[in-house]
């Protein structure tokens, strides 16, 4: 009596825990499954791009111009147009981005005003890059009547500067109020409490943003495509259209010739290998700040 | 006598003057620092009102027809913007079938599964990745997933899933290998990245003390994520997948190599097709005319209603998900 009743109230019991064990394997295996087949296709295009580009890599790729095509040649004036251009948007996109995320941490923290801005920063952030470039198109290639670098460079400054408005509000947050109350119990007006002691807290941070903001500009190519264009030649005029390597790696891929297609697998592994050097420096920038606190 | 004086009314007038010169000092960088975050709400408006301006011979020309006709002819000037509309939802629905549960799985695996030494790198190494730019997933797309598409997985969708009547119909054609289905799946794993690194994000501000307690009443580790985690992080789970949909909706670079840049719309969903950052893309530089131009941004003008409807839900998803960590 007590054998089969104890067996008739472990048989559900078992029953249930087994069924829910089961439910759980399967759940979980499906998840590694998930992310299995996930990371096989990431790792698969980086081999790609590793086993195309390295073969694209020589010396001409980085001191000979685009050539024409059938023509050899390399990707210098593209390089150099990228550059410059990236480093025109960060000069001007920065100070924005740091004045106004100042305005966020310090002044305004809990205003309406600042809720506003912090949202609409945000939603700039994730906007599609592709409306920059119309934007810059309508307001600067059309009054100008040409395309050039100039604008190439305000489209990828528009892009730096939420970037650098978030980091720059978020790592100021970090920055402790005693800090800023000692500096003015010494009798440091405000201004000189920000851009002396709580800038200097917050620097390995904000440095950070700027290096994710360069990140993500240097890949970008749909702002550049009608603001910048293209450049066959050799072109230090910030006047004139300036050839750019997303650009390039753009119109080359798309083209019938296998010089160009090389070329392309050579800007695009150039490209990716910049941008996780920007990243992983950026990463460890913001790892040095934290262990010094 | 009269000296000090003289020198102590001295001394407090230049105070006084240090004072009046610190306070003009802190009141211009604090205006300085409001103008500039004026000019991020400045830059938005700005993009609206130029894309308005750029928009309005097209919207003149044809009026509110444009969102729903399909013709696109720049010899007869006629423009529509349903196919590129068309195209861009049923990319990013593609996208977002393939990127929302693979991305789920990984987050899953990287916050309950994985040994505690592989948890830093696997996240960093998801974080580096979501660094990668678009284009690097459009020539991958173009030169490798394209004719492995039109070899291998096309034909076998024709064979087995477009015999069936009914949803057979989007299954047929000729493998082309470029097309809505290609585009699709590109933006799929394109977008893992970013959801999967929200997604582990939002799983960490579950408290350790509710997941363990879970645990410690006999939980299985799925009863605990199904059952605990998600229904704790909802808001900002759904946040980080509209964020990735945002993605989808507004990318150029991964789609326009692979779409096929044709105007219309097939029953297919492996026929060449649109979206509309493809479609402005391809033609901008070569649209001749004042009313294709035009056309051309308003698909632009179309793409950022679409785009700020969505990131303005995923953005206070998230928000109200920081506000419940916070509280």
């Amino acid at each position: 009596m007590t054998m089969s009743n104890s067996a008739t109230l472990a048989t559900p019991i078992g029953g249930l825990y087994h069924r829910r064990r089961i439910a759980n394997k399967v759940a979980l295996s499906l998840a590694l499954g998930a992310a299995g087949f996930g990371l096989f296709w990431l790792v698969a295009i980086l081999w790609t791009l590793l086993y195309n580009g390295l073969s694209a890599i020589n010396l001409s790729l980085f001191t000979e111009n685009t050539p024409p095509p059938g023509g050899e040649g390399g990707l210098l004036n593209a390089i150099f147009g990228s550059v410059v251009m990236t480093a025109v948007a960060t000069a001007v996109g920065t100070p924005v981005g740091v004045m106004a995320g100042t305005y966020l941490a310090e002044f305004g923290r809990n205003t309406r005003l600042a809720e506003v801005v912090r949202f609409i920063n945000d939603v700039l952030l994730s906007a599609p890059s592709i409306m920059v470039g119309l934007f810059v198109y309508e307001v600067l290639v059309v009054r100008m009547g040409h395309f050039s670098a100039w604008a190439g460079a305000m489209a990828l400054a528009v892009l730096v500067i939420p970037v650098v408005v978030r980091t720059t509000e978020d790592m100021l947050k970090l920055v402790p109020n005693s800090l800023r109350e000692a500096a003015a119990a010494l009798g440091a007006p405000q201004w000189k409490v920000i851009t002396m002691v709580a800038y200097r807290a917050a620097r390995n941070g904000m440095i950070t943003g700027m290096l994710l903001a360069v990140a993500r500009i240097s890949g970008e190519t749909a702002p550049l495509l009608f603001t910048a264009l293209n450049n066959q030649f050799w072109s230090a005029d910030m006047n004139a259209p300036m050839a750019n390597l997303p650009v390039v790696i753009f119109q080359y891929a798309m083209s019938p010739y296998e010089d160009w297609r090389q070329l392309a697998w050579g800007g695009a592994l150039l490209i990716t290998v910049a941008i996780l050097l920007l990243n992983i420096g950026a990463r460890l920038l913001a790892g040095l700040g934290t262990t010094r606190k | 006598m009269t000296e000090i004086a003289l020198t102590l009314t001295d001394a407090h007038a230049s105070t006084a003057r240090r004072a009046r010169r610190q306070r003009l000092q802190d009141a211009v960088f604090r205006n300085a620092t409001l103008a500039f975050a004026l000019l991020v709400l400045l830059i938005l408006g700005g993009v609206t009102v130029s894309l308005i301006d750029g928009a309005l011979p097209a919207l003149r020309a044809f009026g509110f027809g444009f969102v729903g006709t399909e013709v696109w002819n720049p010899v007869s000037e006629q423009f529509g913007a349903l196919a590129p509309i068309y195209g861009t939802l049923v990319t990013s629905v593609i996208a977002m079938a393939v990127g929302i549960p693979v991305s789920f799985g990984i987050a899953l695996f990287i916050t309950e599964m994985c040994p505690a030494w592989l948890k830093r790198p696997l996240g960093v190494a998801i974080e580096l990745l979501a660094g990668i730019p678009s284009i690097i997933y459009g020539i991958w797309g173009l030169f490798v997933f394209a004719p492995f598409m039109q070899s291998t997985v096309q034909p076998f969708l024709i064979a087995t899933l477009g015999q069936i009547p009914g949803i057979g119909n989007l299954f047929m054609g000729p493998p082309y290998g470029i097309g809505i289905l290609t585009a699709g799946l590109i933006l799929g794993i394109m977008v893992l990245p970013f959801i999967t690194s929200i997604t582990r994000d939002v799983f960490e501000t579950v408290p350790p003390m509710v997941r363990e307690s879970a645990y410690g009443l006999g939980a299985t580790t799925w009863e605990v994520v199904w059952n605990v985690v998600l229904p704790y992080t909802r808001t900002g789970v759904v946040g980080g997948v509209m964020l990735g949909l945002g993605r989808a909706l507004g990318e150029t670079m991964a789609v326009t190599f692979v779409i096929g840049n044709a105007h219309r719309i097939s029953s297919s969903i492996m026929a060449p097709g649109t979206t509309i950052s493809a479609s402005i893309a391809n033609e901008f530089t070569e649209a001749v005319g004042d009313v294709y131009t035009s056309s051309l941004v308003a698909l632009g003008l179309i793409l950022f209603l679409i785009t700020f409807t969505v990131l303005s839900i995923a953005k206070l998803m998230l928000l109200r998900l920081q506000r419940k960590a916070g509280a």
